[in-house]
């Protein structure tokens, strides 16, 4: 299934947009069969724009990210398609031109800041050396470009605190001194990887509120990726919603989160409890476990947790993939399912009944 | 926004069987000591991670404990289940002070008292089959189902929403929120009056959490169990819990029903928390009122002095630095609603002009 593409053969056609990703697909081969991590994933960004990917843990949010920094290469992943970044396509790079890319237009936020930070050198040396790697500057300059960074992400006395070594941070800290890391080169893309996951409430709000600070500053592109859809509502502009590996649903926050298609984006919308909801409604969990990704069900690979699917005629749910469609006549929400716009309408004014 | 009425409603059968509390905690301390030196270890000082909390949770109600990382619930739950020694403080359950109690008749007393842990990976044994993990807190007690053992833990895998088949397997063979399961039904095998529940649900999916939180809600109806939950998702512990404490570096700073704490929070530092969660409504987000805390929470070493949370409020005065605020009912404010605060707010969370900015809001 796999399209395996050398770098001549892919069609030259540089994208409009900054970031253009095209059938993008990450495919492991494992002994018990090929995992398909990332099966035909295409999505653009603007500058200046924040695009959240959404999904189960296993879904390939965070194997789409990595792909876009090129760290499947070398493994035994198999990558195909286009990511174009600013004219340049980035899955048929060397591993030495990607490099050069790494960290200076393509940073990212990983989710574990303890386990991303070298134990062993200080906070303020790892930062500097990532400065090094891709600017003439001496040790000193980069020290106090690392130091200036450490304050724009509100350390305070960051001179000292760059002296310090990751274990003397907190949670909170280790994750500002991992976004100072990837922005100290000006990057324009940065793809934050669950980047509030492991924080509290309140130092997530601080960290959301730093990456818009930053994005509004440099104008950069980000990414973020996250299961949480209260932080995508509170910092995208658009989302994509992801399920065995495809794109199920996509469009601007406004338009999935208000006016959701895919029965996939209903139940996680309603499975997550809201701080004004109703105490007394049970909560309305998604049945069953995300797909294994060798063997995705046939059709649609939501139906078997769908509780639609009885409602499309001829079983097509069981033996039809549906098509990512443009949803009432706009091209910028797309959804894949087979539910047709009056039922669907009819089955979301019934739930509103039923819980409100 | 009458939505309290239906839970209680269904519990009042249980709570009118003993009007009093089944788990009483008394100025509860947990203090870990520092030592330093080689041979002769000296104490230099002590985390006082738990410092002077009290709380009630009557049979078949569920409490809710919610606060940063560091402040101290997790630690305060496993004092309560004795998985730590108490430093100071009185613990009572149902009617029995279990304190400091010797290992062997605990054990008798944890019968009654049991615990769901946080992460499913690491709270079961890899080389025990689900079914030995189920039996052995039966075994351990010498109880000795008329069933028989086997088939009383088929029967809570089921109550679960597991297949009973599964006996046999072992837990690696199950995904996270099946794994939360069998601790769900290890913790339910002794048929428990209290559960501690110590963020049983934020290791899962979301789709996978509303499984598990329905999960406890209808055991808990069915078995009219106790509940203290902890948990740091202030959505969750609404959804869950009747009652709610929110803990500030050792300390209730805050005690309520969920509805007048959520709709009404008096401590300062409630208030920042609800302001912090991520609310997905699109729209709303923006005329939401934002109350940003700088920093992190001080050290529990060296705790600051008087109102622990005065160095991020931005009310603090120099009364916040002499005095401790006690944990008090104010006048005029629901019954059983106490806060711990000098300037304490009176005023609906909903109108956002009249909340004075946090300093680092103010700076943006």
């Amino acid at each position: 299934m796999a399209i395996e593409l050398s770098p001549q053969s892919v069609d030259v056609n540089p994208a409009s947009s900054f970031l253009e990703v095209r059938d993008l697909r990450v495919h492991f081969p494992t002994e018990d069969g090929l995992v398909k991590s990332v099966d035909g994933v295409s999505f653009s960004l603007e500058k200046g724009k924040t695009l959240g990917i959404v999904g189960e843990s296993g879904s390939g949010k965070s194997v789409t990210s990595l792909s876009l920094l090129g760290l499947h290469k070398g493994s035994r992943a198999r990558v195909s398609g286009e990511v174009w970044l600013d004219g340049e396509e980035l899955v048929g790079m060397t591993e030495a031109q990607m490099r050069a890319l790494r960290g200076q237009k393509v940073s990212m936020i990983f989710q574990d800041p303890l386990s991303a930070l070298h134990p062993f050198f200080t906070v303020g040396s790892q930062i500097a050396e990532a400065y090094r790697v891709h600017h003439k500057a001496s040790k000193k300059e980069a020290h106090e470009r690392a130091v200036e960074m450490l304050k724009r992400v509100g350390i305070p006395q960051p001179e000292r605190r760059a002296k310090d070594y990751p274990h003397q941070f907190s949670g909170g800290m280790r994750q500002r001194a991992m976004i100072a890391m990837s922005l100290v080169c000006d990057p324009e893309l940065l793809i934050a990887d669950e980047p509030t996951t492991a924080l509290d409430v309140t130092v997530q709000a601080q960290i959301l509120d730093l990456i818009r600070d930053l994005q509004e500053e440099f104008g950069s592109a980000v990414i973020i990726i996250t299961h949480d859809l209260g932080v995508v509502a509170e910092i995208s502009d658009d989302i994509l919603v992801m399920y065995g590996g495809r794109r199920i649903e996509y469009g601007s926050v406004h338009d999935v989160l208000k006016a959701p298609e895919h029965p996939y984006t209903w139940g996680l919308l309603q499975s997550m409890p809201h701080l004004g909801g109703d105490v007394s409604q049970r909560l309305n969990p998604i049945p069953g476990s995300p797909p294994s990704l060798i063997n995705l069900p046939s059709g649609c690979a939501f139906n078997p947790r769908c509780a639609f699917k009885d409602q499309v005629a001829d079983g097509r749910c069981l033996s039809e993939r549906p098509e990512l469609l443009p949803v009432l006549d706009s091209d910028k929400h797309i959804a894949a399912c087979h539910l047709t716009g009056d039922a669907k309408a009819e089955i979301r004014s019934a739930s509103a009944r039923g819980t409100k | 926004m009458s939505t309290t009425k239906s839970i209680p409603a269904q519990q009042s059968g249980e709570k009118s069987t003993s009007g009093e509390n089944l788990l009483e905690v008394e100025d509860l301390q947990v203090h870990f000591p520092i030592r330093q030196g080689i041979v002769f270890q000296r104490q230099i000082g002590a985390v006082r991670a738990v410092d002077g909390v009290s709380f009630q949770v009557k049979p078949g109600e569920s409490l809710g404990l919610v606060g940063e990382s560091g402040c101290g619930k997790s630690t305060t739950g496993r004092a309560v289940t004795r998985l730590l020694e108490p430093t100071g403080g009185t613990v009572r359950f149902d009617g029995e002070d279990i304190t400091h109690k010797k290992v062997a008749s605990m054990r008798a007393a944890r019968q009654n008292l049991q615990m769901i842990f946080q992460d499913p990976y690491s709270s079961l044994n890899p080389r025990h089959t689900v079914g030995t993990i189920i039996e052995t807190p039966m075994k351990l007690n010498g109880i000795n189902p008329e069933q028989g053992h086997k088939k009383r833990a088929q029967e809570l895998l089921e109550i679960v929403g597991l297949n009973p088949e599964h006996y046999n397997r072992y837990p690696n063979e199950f995904s996270g929120g099946q794994r939360q399961r069998i601790g769900i039904a290890r913790a339910l095998a002794l048929k428990p009056k209290l559960i501690v529940a110590d963020e049983p649900v934020s290791a899962l999916d979301v789709s996978i959490q509303a499984q598990v939180v329905n999960l406890l809600q209808d055991l808990q109806r069915e078995f009219g169990l106790a509940f203290l939950f902890i948990a740091h998702d202030l959505a969750v512990v609404r959804h869950f819990s009747e009652r709610v404490a929110v803990m500030y570096l050792g300390k209730i700073v805050e005690i309520a029903d969920r509805e007048t704490l959520y709709s009404r929070p008096q401590h300062p530092y409630t208030h920042a928390l609800l302001s912090a969660v991520p609310e997905v409504d699109p729209d709303g987000a923006d005329n939401r009122e934002r109350i940003r805390l700088t920093g992190d929470v001080p050290s529990p070493i060296n705790p600051p002095s008087g109102c622990r949370f005065r160095t991020r409020c931005w009310k603090a005065q120099d009364i916040c630095a002499s005095e401790e605020p006690p944990l008090v009912q104010l006048i005029g404010s629901a019954d059983g609603h106490q806060a711990a605060c000098h300037f304490p707010e009176v005023k609906q969370v909903v109108a956002p002009e009249e909340i004075p900015a946090a300093p680092a809001s103010a700076a943006e």
